[in-house]
C-alpha cells in the first residue's frame, strides 16, 4: 500500500480524508510495516464502505485487514437507522457469527504429555470436521426453530453444557430478535446434518498451552496462568449461515436501486435498516448468530466428553469451564458515544472482534473490571492471543479489535509451496499434532501462508484497540 | 478461432477464483462448474455416475452465474455429492442444466475445503476479443 494515500494521525492510526461520495473518513489501524504490506484493495474497500448511506464516524479497518467481499476482512462500520442507515449482508459475510471460544481445562502441560496422541485421536474421532462430515443431532422443524431462537441457551436446555457457560458468551448465549420464519427452507435443509460440526478452511479445534502472560491482573481475572492448557474452537454458523448470506446478498443487490442506493461494489449489497428487506435480513441474520452459538456449544459438549473419557479418573477437575466466546462476523445493535451523546447504532464487524472496555454493562460481573476477553486465532503452527477490550478502544472504533492473522498468500500459492504430509510431519517434530481428513487442506492452511499474528496483535495493542493479555501455542490441532 | 473449452483458478488473497472459458456462454458456465469442483478435489477421481437436474433464474447473466454455482454448492452439501460433468442450457435469464457426479467419499476424495458460497467479487461474464466466452467469480471457502 502506498503510504502517501494516508494522513498519519498517530503511530498506529492512518486516515483517509473523505473524497468523492465518501460520507466519513476511512481509518486503518496498523503499524507502518503492516500497512505497507497490506493489499491495495483494502484502501478501495474502506473508501467504498464510507460511501454507504447512514454510516457514522468512520469506515475502520483493523491491523489484520485484507481483501474481502465488499467490506475488507477486518472492517468495522456503524450505521444510524434514523439517518437512513443500512444493514449489509456483504458487511456481515457468508459465515455469519463465525467466532472463537476458549475453554479452561485446569490441566498443565505435564498432565497432557503422556496422553497427547490419544487425546488428538479421540478428538479427531469425536469432532466432525471437514466437508461431508455430519453431526449426530437431527432437528425436526420445531426444534430447528427453537434452536434458531435460543442459540446456546437452547443447547444448554437440551443438555449440551451448563448455565454457567451462558454468562461467558456474548448476548448471554442467545441473540434476541431472531426470526426463524425469515430463514429459508433451503438454509434449514443445508443445516440438517451440520449441527455440531467444525467445518473446514481456517476453522479448527486446538489444544493450546499458555506460554506468556503480559498483563497479570487481567490474566488473573480471566483465570489464565502461564503453563495452563486451554481449548480453543474456531467455527461459525455452518451451512445455514452460508445460505442466508447467499440469498440475502442476491435480494439486496436486486433491491438496492429501488431504495435509491448506488452500490460502489455489488458485494456491498445492503438495504435500509428501516425497510422490510433490512428487517427480514436482521431477523434471519440473528437466527444464524444463534445457530453459530448453538454449534459452538455442542462442539464444547463433545470436547468435554472426550476430556472426561481420557482424564476423568485421574483429573476430575477437567470440566472445561468457558473463558469466553466471541463472534467476529456480525451486525449488532449497540450504544456508543458520538459527540457526547449516546446513540443506538448498527455496528457491522466483518472479520473483527467486539472488544468492550472495562465497566461495560454487557460484560459478566467477574470480567467487568478487566474488560472483554478478545480471542485472536493464529495459524496452525504458530500462536494465538488473548486480549482485553479497553476504554480507549471504545472511542477509537466503537469497541472493536482484530480477529486473526489474516492470509498473506492465496490457497493456490500455498499449494505450490507446501506439501500437507510433510507439513504434518514437520509440525509433529515441533510437538504439534495435526489431525485432518485432507492433506491438501492442511497445505492450503500452512502457517507460512498467514501473516505474522504477533505483529497484528502488537499493532492492536499499541493502537489501543485492545490490550495484550496472554499468548498461547497449539499442541494439538483438529483441522477441517 | 475458439480454443478448446477449459477452466482455471485465479488467486484471491483469502479464497479462490473460478474461471470457465469456452466457445459459447453455456460452455463457459460448464467449465466454471468444473473449476468449482476442482477447488474441493481432483476432477479425475469424481465419477459421473448419477445425474441431477438443476435450474435457476436471475435478472442478468452475471447474477445467473453466481446462482448456478450456488445451486451446485447447495446440491453438493445437501446430497453429499461431488459433480464432474455438466450440460448447461441458457435461455434469456433462465438456466437449466444436468450435472453428473457421485456420492462424496472422504477417504477417497479427500475434500480440501467445503465452499461456503459463490460471491460477486471479481464477477465477470463476457465475450472476449477472440470470440471466446469467459465466466468467473471468487468463491468463499
Amino acid at each position: 500500500m502506498d503510504l502517501a494515500l494516508f494522513e498519519r494521525k498517530s503511530e498506529y492510526e492512518w486516515h483517509i480524508k473523505p473524497f468523492g461520495k465518501m460520507h466519513v473518513p476511512g481509518v486503518i489501524f496498523a503499524s507502518e510495516s503492516l500497512l505497507r504490506e497490506m493489499d491495495a484493495k483494502v484502501y478501495e474497500q474502506v473508501t467504498n464502505v464510507a460511501m454507504l448511506p447512514g454510516i457514522v464516524e468512520a469506515s475502520w479497518a483493523m491491523p489484520d485487514a485484507h481483501w474481502g467481499y465488499g467490506f475488507p476482512i477486518g472492517g468495522v462500520a456503524a450505521f444510524d437507522a434514523e439517518a437512513g442507515g443500512v444493514v449489509s449482508a456483504g458487511g456481515v459475510g457468508f459465515d455469519i457469527s463465525c467466532g472463537v471460544r476458549t475453554l479452561h481445562t485446569g490441566l498443565r502441560i505435564e498432565d497432557i504429555e503422556a496422553v497427547k496422541t490419544r487425546l488428538a485421536d479421540a478428538l479427531f474421532h469425536t469432532i466432525p470436521a471437514g466437508m461431508g462430515s455430519t453431526g449426530a443431532i437431527r432437528l425436526d422443524a420445531a426444534e430447528m426453530d427453537a434452536m434458531l431462537r435460543g442459540g446456546a441457551r437452547w443447547a444448554v436446555e437440551r443438555g449440551f453444557g451448563n448455565a454457567a457457560d451462558l454468562e461467558r458468551i456474548e448476548e448471554g448465549g442467545c441473540m434476541s430478535g431472531a426470526v426463524p420464519a425469515q430463514v429459508s427452507d433451503q438454509a434449514k435443509r443445508r443445516q440438517r446434518d451440520e449441527m455440531g460440526t467444525l467445518g473446514s478452511g481456517n476453522h479448527y479445534l486446538e489444544i493450546q498451552q499458555v506460554t506468556d502472560v503480559y498483563a497479570p491482573a487481567i490474566a488473573a481475572a480471566f483465570g489464565v496462568k502461564q503453563g495452563d492448557i486451554v481449548v480453543s474452537i474456531h467455527c461459525g454458523s455452518r451451512g445455514l449461515g452460508h445460505q442466508i448470506g447467499t440469498e440475502f446478498l442476491k435480494r439486496m443487490v436486486i433491491a438496492a436501486p429501488g431504495y435509491g442506493i448506488a452500490l460502489p461494489d455489488r458485494e456491498l449489497a445492503c438495504a435500509p435498516i428501516n425497510s422490510p428487506l433490512g428487517q427480514d435480513y436482521l431477523g434471519a441474520m440473528r437466527a444464524a448468530i444463534n445457530c453459530a452459538l448453538a454449534n459452538r456449544q455442542i462442539l464444547t459438549h463433545l470436547t468435554r466428553s472426550v476430556f472426561a473419557q481420557i482424564f476423568d479418573k485421574m483429573l476430575p477437575q477437567a470440566r472445561l469451564p468457558l473463558l469466553y466466546d466471541v463472534s467476529h462476523n456480525t451486525c449488532k445493535v449497540e450504544e456508543h458515544k458520538m459527540n457526547g451523546r449516546t446513540k443506538k447504532l448498527y455496528v457491522h464487524r466483518k472479520g473483527a472482534t467486539r472488544a468492550f472496555g472495562p465497566g461495560h454493562p454487557d460484560l459478566p460481573r467477574e470480567l467487568r473490571d478487566a474488560g472483554q476477553p478478545v480471542l485472536i486465532g493464529g495459524s496452525m503452527g504458530t500462536a494465538s492471543y488473548i486480549l482485553a477490550g479497553t476504554e480507549q478502544g471504545m472511542r477509537l472504533a466503537f469497541g472493536s479489535a482484530c480477529h486473526g492473522a489474516g492470509r498473506a498468500m492465496s490457497r493456490h500459492q500455498a499449494l505450490r509451496n507446501w506439501n500437507g504430509r510433510h507439513l504434518v510431519d514437520d509440525l509433529e517434530g515441533h510437538g504439534i499434532l495435526i489431525r485432518s481428513p485432507s492433506m491438501r487442506g492442511v497445505a492450503e492452511e500452512a502457517p507460512g501462508a498467514y501473516k505474522d499474528v504477533s505483529a497484528v496483535v502488537d499493532a492492536a495493542d499499541h493502537a489501543g484497540l485492545a490490550r495484550k493479555v496472554a499468548r498461547v501455542v497449539p499442541l494439538i490441532c483438529i483441522k477441517g | 478461432m475458439a480454443a478448446a473449452a477449459h477452466w482455471e483458478h485465479f488467486p484471491h488473497q483469502a479464497d479462490v477464483g473460478v474461471r470457465g472459458l469456452g466457445a459459447t456462454l453455456e460452455q463457459a458456465f460448464e467449465q466454471a462448474a468444473l473449476a468449482l469442483t476442482a477447488v474441493i478435489t481432483d476432477l479425475e477421481i469424481v465419477a459421473p455416475k448419477e445425474m441431477l437436474q438443476i435450474s435457476c433464474m436471475a435478472p442478468n447473466v452475471e447474477l445467473l452465474l453466481v446462482d448456478w454455482l450456488n445451486s451446485l454448492i447447495f446440491e453438493m452439501v445437501t446430497r453429499n455429492m461431488l459433480f464432474s460433468r455438466f450440460e448447461v442450457h441458457l435461455e434469456d435469464s433462465r438456466l437449466t442444466a444436468k450435472a453428473w457426479g457421485e456420492a462424496l467419499e472422504v477417504a477417497r476424495h479427500h475434500p480440501a475445503v467445503e465452499i461456503k458460497g459463490a460471491t460477486y467479487t471479481a464477477l465477470k461474464v463476457a465475450q472476449q476479443q477472440d470470440g471466446n466466452w469467459l465466466a468467473q467469480c471468487v468463491v468463499d471457502v
